[in-house]
């Protein structure tokens, strides 16, 4: 044990006798041996930046530091000259996301499961915050070590300077900008607190919340609030080192890793609310939404990891592969030129490679698809300096600056340019200093054997291969080390002979001893004669310049090219059975006319010279199919971590890249209302969306909506899956419909409480003597508080009567008010209560006996509820149910012979009623938004079919159209199927193929099969 | 005390589930019933309007136009009225699952992977509360589908209006149900919600460990050939002797498969054992329709009304599946094995088909003579033709639209059967607390 402690620290002082100068501090153990690196470069061309280039100029360097800069230029006295002819000098660059030197902690499973305990307060030990992913007190700078197995990688791509964090958590706490030179941290650590970085991922935190993206953003949101409340010095907080180093580090360049095209977004809109401008890790698929990355007015991090080709020869393979897959293999490479072209400033990265040693071949394949290499030069240094503020420092070759610079053998990017050496902080490091004199090549040998010389020609291709030329050209056993080498060889390829040659380098010129395999000694020399032939590494291939396919709106088949987006347009329905859901009923033989988004006329003989006419003959209109309950188009859908959630949003995490909203509209479907799911008593606040094919999530959201939320009871909330045997497992206050009500009477009250707070604080606010101190910000709260002020309405997930009475009882004595029972499958027992209490209902048409508080179901809820007088929808929770709504509404006629006009209106404007957004949708009147379907048949019927769909009068589902357009998906899966086999052919790695799984987010209350190729999200691993 | 506590739960459970209590199975039919003034839709795609159907002793003794009722006979007025084969439900778990979430209730999946000797029949409840719901919309009989493993065990069919499953049994252990394992690379780990690198491929080839599996299966197959080759043995392999009739084809083999290669590697047992096999599952039968016309294999659509397998597919493939496999002249019948509905859609999952392309009448046979034929009961059910069992629904309108289909009458085996369920009572209960009036 002793032994091996002796042999590190006698490594350690080995290591340490390479550095430039002694630190004053500490003691030497020998001799002093102070040097001050001083070097003159001369003879160079220099490219001081992306912008300057200086010819035959030379580069002073002293302690580290760059001294000067000058074309021509000469050496000062005490330097050593360094004769760079031909040579190329750059900045050594800087990759601003790594994680070099700091330990990356595993992650762990810690998300949220009905089936698991949930771990509801943090782990961790010591005066933290609450919440485990709050990392924010991490520093970089303090588990930072040297680690030159892993930097010598990153300098031999040309890297002199990074910027490391730990990547575990929402907050991350501080990143350290370090050197990479192989030197005590105490020098490398150019700056200690250089950064702050956040992500959406809870990394190593095993607490339950939060467990989803909306979790994250609401997480993240209320720390800004809690960290500016913490300056007040609050007494009921204490000390909160998760607080406090939050707020020491606002001031840093903040570092945002989001890592997709719709996570920048949402990154940056977290950043809009408070004043925070991220510099945004992207994901490599920004190029899908370009016009929404500029608009953040970010710099971007760029990964440049593309993926890779997949096998897809069988076509059983190929089928499983999606063409959104396939077409962002092919078009990843164009990412940075999106930027660049777009003018968005960013930041390269080799986070995310696969190999990092594919970072030089995927970046020349960047250059084929338009990035230029100006943009890639500023990228690897100016601008990464400037956004961390250390331009000053590194980043350019300017006096003054870390003497951080490559030494080439021509333009850095060239494909058969040489890095001979990348000096970081004023210290060498080889990269292929061998190479620096190329003494690969022809040599001219002379044997002086005893019968008189004899000559032959040697090609030296690599130090361990040459062969002989003379009679035959025959190859040799070679040996080449710089200094030594040797040549064992048969001249002749039937001669027999041998030839043994052993000698010394002395540059271009060898000299040595040999044996033929008589036993006769002589000398030999060779001379260097002519350069070899130059041979390119088929390992780093890059991906060769060629057309690509169009980017579509959404990136996603059926989605939209540039261009090619439907138009509001002038529509006239003539001839049709219209079924108006206003008190003119169905009108028969009659015309609908849409213009300007808008439905602007109703009645017979219409016309417009301008209008797209649609012959309505024999064809049924009706206002587009509105679904209460949806949980399509979201990237998140449940935060179940806490029994009261209020304070997400799905609006925060809108997915327009979700194929279900096409599939939503060729069953006549014009708005869906995405609900949170049913893990929680108050789960998150809902959001509206019309089914704009193509738009991004802000355009997708309703206007003028005012807003819901999620409650829900019963089963899922008391997570009566979570079971031991026939016992329960679940640790997550409530466990029975007893405990749910307590959880509403409590958070209501203390929403009433924190309103009153809120209040007083209002009223002294500014009046002399009074010492006013404002309540916490609660997101949670707030939301509670909108609801009691009639400003955001409930939807609540209900099943039985005891339930339902219970919750209304509650809101009745709290003076809260349940705007929507959903689900509400026993509604038809209380009815006439939810009447007294104004509530609406949002039901199934036939759902039963799919859990055990469904066990009463029956499918003539909806007309009893009806015919007392409750509003009703009818509604899917399904993505496959919602393009079948109509018919869901013809088995109310089926079931207890509802009136086909009211069982319509059942999935369009009853549905409006109870969104509060009748005033705009749900019934074809004049003045309301042009959201009309064109039906086949009657819309109540088996047979009927959505020919049109149509929203804001933009046809946005054409049934015809859509022919062409799976023809146009058929075609182009074709073509990439094609172009990947060609790249199999070529020998470009592939692998095998992967099928795109697609994820589904449901309610988490039922099961419904969605074909083999779809996950529930629910049961995918929680991290 | 004790014992006081536990019966008065038991009488409180009784009470919560007694709604059905008195829909009594009918007795055997004596005399003569005729339907008379029908529009008789047979089921193998012929229309028969204005006719009338005899039935004695539980059969059908004489359909058509020109038929006279007999002197004495119970006559059915079904003038105005569709008349329909008795669907057929041809894959669930009917009356082995009540409540999916409740463990105890469930029935359905033993333990282990090789389970043939399992037989559905002998767990399935009579008393099931859903049973009467799908009767309610004209389904009269049910294959019965025990599930998980690669073998799950026997199906049976049964009639839907029995006091036990001894009643109930239709025609017993027909099927040997195999689920074939998935033939796909599972999904790399997803990154969660925060994006993230994403995980790698688990060691083993899922792929490759699927065939190996499909191979255990077949070295099974061929010992159970060989066992069952002999009349005697000196030690009883119940496994083995339980798939005797898949060698005679007695017996067929579902197999439960939905991509092409899992379909297939199903192929390989119509060719190797020379099995009479059903395909169950089939989203993506309409790739190899002419292939499973070509061996002659049956298949059971299981859940038209489904999302499209791939985001690349038609949005509507699942709908038109069926007329791509009508139009290759492939043998199939619709399933409906919606979990929310149990069942009760088959109808207009047949009527789905229908708008996408089959014929009314080809839907229909989809969902009756077909099922009957997979199932092997069609000597006996399926149609409306003399000599099979009157299994007879009569609806107001067309059955395959929920907007015109109501039953209004059923027979099985010329039983007139009585359609109240548990859900009307419950309707009619809570109109009389609201004062509603009937009909609505």
């Amino acid at each position: 044990m002793r032994k091996s402690k002796c042999f590190w620290l006698a490594i350690g002082v080995l290591l340490w006798s390479t550095r430039l100068l002694a630190q004053p501090t500490f003691p030497e153990n020998g001799i002093a041996d102070p040097r001050h690196g001083f070097y003159a470069f001369t003879n160079a061309t220099i490219v001081k930046d992306a912008s300057t280039t200086l010819s035959n100029a030379t580069l002073v360097i002293r302690d580290g530091r760059i001294i000067s800069v000058t074309a021509g230029g000469k050496v000062p006295a005490g330097a050593v000259e360094v004769d760079c002819s031909g040579k190329f000098l750059y900045p050594s660059f800087i990759d601003i996301y790594a994680d070099y030197g700091t330990a990356q902690p595993q992650r762990q499973a810690g998300g949220f499961n009905f089936a698991q305990q949930a771990q509801l307060t943090t782990a961790v030990k010591g005066a933290y915050g609450w919440n485990q992913a709050i990392k924010s007190d991490a520093d970089a700078f303090r588990v930072f070590a040297v680690d030159d197995g892993k930097a010598k990688p990153l300098r031999d791509l040309g890297f002199g300077t990074v910027l490391s964090h730990v990547r575990d958590g929402i907050a991350r706490g501080t990143g350290a900008l370090v050197s990479l030179a192989n030197d005590k941290e105490n020098m490398v650590i150019l700056k200690d607190r250089a950064s702050a970085h956040y992500s959406f991922s809870k990394g190593s935190s095993t607490q339950s919340y939060p467990s989803s993206m909306m979790g994250s953003i609401a997480l993240l949101r209320q720390t800004y609030l809690d960290a500016q409340w913490y300056k007040t010095k609050p007494v009921l907080e204490g000390l909160n080192l998760s607080l406090q180093a939050w707020n020491d580090e606002q001031n840093l360049p903040q570092i945002f890793e989001a890592g997709d095209k719709w996570n920048n977004l949402r990154a940056d809109r977290i950043g809009d609310e408070f004043g925070v401008q991220y510099i945004i890790k992207g994901g490599g698929n920004e190029y899908q939404r370009i016009r929404e990355m500029a608009a953040t007015k970010a710099t971007f991090i760029l990964p440049i990891n593309y993926p890779q080709a997949q096998d897809v020869e069988d076509p059983n393979d190929a089928r499983l592969v999606s063409l959104a897959d396939m077409k962002h293999w092919e078009l990843a490479p164009t990412n940075p030129g999106a930027f660049e072209k777009a003018g968005i400033p960013f930041c390269l990265t080799t986070s995310d490679l696969r190999d990092i040693k594919s970072f030089f071949a995927n970046l020349r394949t960047a250059f084929n698809y338009g990035l230029t290499e100006t943009t890639a030069l500023n990228a690897l240094t100016k601008v990464p300096a400037t956004v961390l503020g250390v331009y000053d420092q590194v980043g350019s070759l300017d006096a003054g600056k870390w003497a951080n610079f490559l030494i080439t053998s021509g333009p850095v990017f060239n494909e058969r340019t040489t890095i001979y050496q990348n000096w970081v902080q004023g210290m060498k490091y080889s990269v292929k200093d061998d190479s620096w004199k190329d003494p690969k090549g022809t040599y001219k040998i002379v044997l002086n054997t005893s019968t008189g010389p004899v000559n032959y020609t040697l090609d030296f291709k690599s130090n361990s291969a040459a062969s002989l030329i003379g009679k035959d050209t025959v190859t040799s056993k070679f040996y080449y080390d710089g200094r030594q080498v040797r040549i064992n060889v048969a001249p002749e390829r039937r001669g027999g002979q041998n030839l043994a040659l052993s000698g010394i380098v002395n540059d271009n010129s060898w000299s040595g001893y040999g044996v033929d395999s008589a036993g006769n000694n002589f000398t030999w020399t060779a001379v260097y004669d002519q350069p070899g032939m130059q041979r390119s590494d088929s390992s780093r291939r890059t991906r060769p310049a060629g057309p690509v396919g169009k980017v579509m709106y959404p990136f996603e088949p059926f989605g939209w090219e540039e261009g090619s987006a439907p138009k509001q347009e002038t529509i006239l329905i003539k001839n049709a059975t219209v079924w108006t859901n206003e008190k003119e009923g169905v009108l028969q033989n009659a015309d609908v006319l849409i213009r300007n988004g808008k439905i602007a006329a109703v009645g017979k003989n219409l016309s417009d010279p301008a209008a797209r006419v649609i012959d309505g003959t024999g064809k049924h209109v009706t206002a587009g199919i509105i679904d209460e309950h949806s949980h399509i188009a979201a990237a998140s859908i449940n935060e179940g971590g806490q029994s009261v959630t209020s304070e997400v949003r799905i609006a925060d995490n809108l997915n327009p890249d979700d194929i279900n909203i096409y599939r939503q509209l060729s069953g006549g479907v014009t708005t869906s209302h995405i609900l949170h799911g049913s893990a929680n008593v108050i789960g998150g606040q809902t959001q509206l969306i019309k089914l704009r094919w193509g738009a991004n999530d802000d355009e997708l959201k309703f206007k003028n909506w005012p807003g819901q939320i999620k409650f829900a009871l019963g089963e899922n909330v008391k997570r009566s899956t979570s079971a031991i045997g026939n016992g329960s497992n679940n640790n997550r206050y409530p466990d029975t419909r007893m405990g749910v009500e307590q959880v509403l009477v409590d958070a209501f009250t203390r929403a009433k409480d924190y309103k009153k707070a809120w209040a007083d604080y209002d009223a002294n606010k500014g009046k002399k003597g009074v010492a006013a101190i404002a309540p916490r910000r609660d997101l949670e709260l707030d939301a509670l508080v909108e609801i009691l002020d009639n400003k955001r309405f409930i939807t609540c997930h209900s099943y039985v009567q005891s339930e339902i009475n219970s919750a209304m009882e509650v809101a009745n004595r709290m003076g809260y008010h349940y705007n929507t029972f959903t689900h509400i499958l026993e509604g038809y027992k209380v009815a006439d209560k939810m009447l007294k209490h104004g509530a609406n209902a949002s039901t199934f048409s036939d759902w039963w006996a799919y859990k055990m508080e469904v066990q009463d179901a029956i499918p003539y809820n909806a007309a009893i509820m009806h015919r007392v007088g409750l509003n009703v929808a009818i509604n899917s929770d399904d993505a496959e149910m919602a393009r079948r709504l109509n018919q869901e509404a013809g088995k109310i006629v089926k079931y207890g012979g509802v009136s086909e006009e009211d069982a319509l209106k059942m999935v369009t404007l009853n549905p409006t009623i109870m969104l509060h957004v009748d005033q705009y949708v749900g019934s074809l009147k004049p003045g309301k938004d042009g959201d009309v379907v064109v039906w086949s048949d009657n819309p109540l019927s088996i047979y009927a079919k959505s020919l049109y769909t149509i929203v804001d009068g933009t046809v946005y589902f054409d049934r015809q159209k859509d022919e062409q357009l799976q023809r146009g998906v058929d075609q182009e899966r074709n073509r990439l199927v094609k172009k990947m086999n060609g790249e199999k052919r070529s020998g470009a790695p592939v692998i095998p193929a992967q099928p795109s799984y697609q994820i589904m987010h449901t309610c988490s209350d039922h099961y419904h099969s969605h074909g083999y190729l779809t996950i529930d999200a629910d049961d995918l691993s929680n991290d | 005390m004790k014992k006081i506590v536990s019966s008065f739960f038991s009488l409180l459970l009784l009470l919560q589930v007694s709604a059905q209590e008195t829909v009594y199975p009918a007795p055997k039919q004596t005399g003569t019933t005729v339907i008379t003034n029908a529009t008789i839709h047979v089921g193998n795609g012929k229309v028969i309007q204005n006719g009338s159907i005899v039935i004695t002793d539980g059969k059908i003794v004489a359909v058509g136009a020109d038929v006279k009722a007999p002197a004495g006979a119970t006559v059915v007025d079904a003038q105005g009225k569709q008349v329909y084969p008795g669907l057929i439900l041809p894959v669930t778990n009917l009356g082995l699952v009540e409540t999916p979430s409740v463990r105890a209730t469930s029935d359905v999946q033993e333990l282990g992977e090789l389970n043939p000797n399992i037989r559905s029949i002998v767990a399935y409840n009579t008393d099931s509360k859903i049973i009467n719901t799908l009767r309610s919309n004209g389904i009269l009989l049910a294959n019965i589908v025990p599930e998980g493993g690669l073998i799950s065990g026997a199906s049976s069919v049964v009639q839907l209006d029995a006091w036990n499953w001894e009643d109930a049994a239709y025609k017993t252990d027909a099927g040997i149900h195999f689920r074939m394992p998935s033939l796909i690379a599972r999904p790399r780990g997803f990154g969660g919600f925060g994006g993230g690198a994403g995980g790698q491929q688990p060691p083993v080839d899922p792929v490759k460990q699927g065939l190996e599996q499909v191979e255990r299966m077949k070295s099974f197959f061929r010992e159970a050939k060989a066992y069952n080759s002999v009349s005697t043995h000196e030690e009883t392999n119940l496994k083995f002797a339980s798939v005797k009739g898949l060698f005679d084809r007695k017996q067929k083999l579902y197999v439960h498969a939905n991509t092409v290669k899992q379909m297939l590697v199903a192929l390989d047992f119509v060719k190797e054992f020379n099995f009479d096999v059903v395909i169950v599952g089939a989203s993506d039968s309409w790739q190899i329709a002419d292939l499973l016309k070509q061996n002659n294999v049956m298949v059971v659509l299981n859940q038209m009304h489904s999302l499209p397998t791939l985001e690349d597919d038609d949005v509507d493939q699942p709908y038109k599946t069926p007329a791509m496999l009508q139009k290759a002249g492939v043998l199939f019948a619709i399933n409906d094995e919606d979990g929310q509905t149990r069942g009760r859609n088959l109808a207009f999952n047949a009527g789905t088909a229908s708008t996408y392309g089959l014929s009314k009448e080809e839907a229909l046979q989809a969902i009756t003579l077909n099922a009957a034929k997979v199932l092997g009961v069609d000597d006996r059910t399926g149609s409306i033709e003399v000599g099979k069992d009157a299994n007879i629904i009569i609806s107001t309108g067309d059955i395959l639209d929920m907007k015109t289909s109501t039953v209004t009458d059923a027979f099985i085996q010329g039983r007139k059967i009585n359609l109240d369920d548990k859900q009307k009572q419950l309707n009619e209960r809570y109109k009389q607390k609201y004062g509603l009036k009937s009909p609505f």
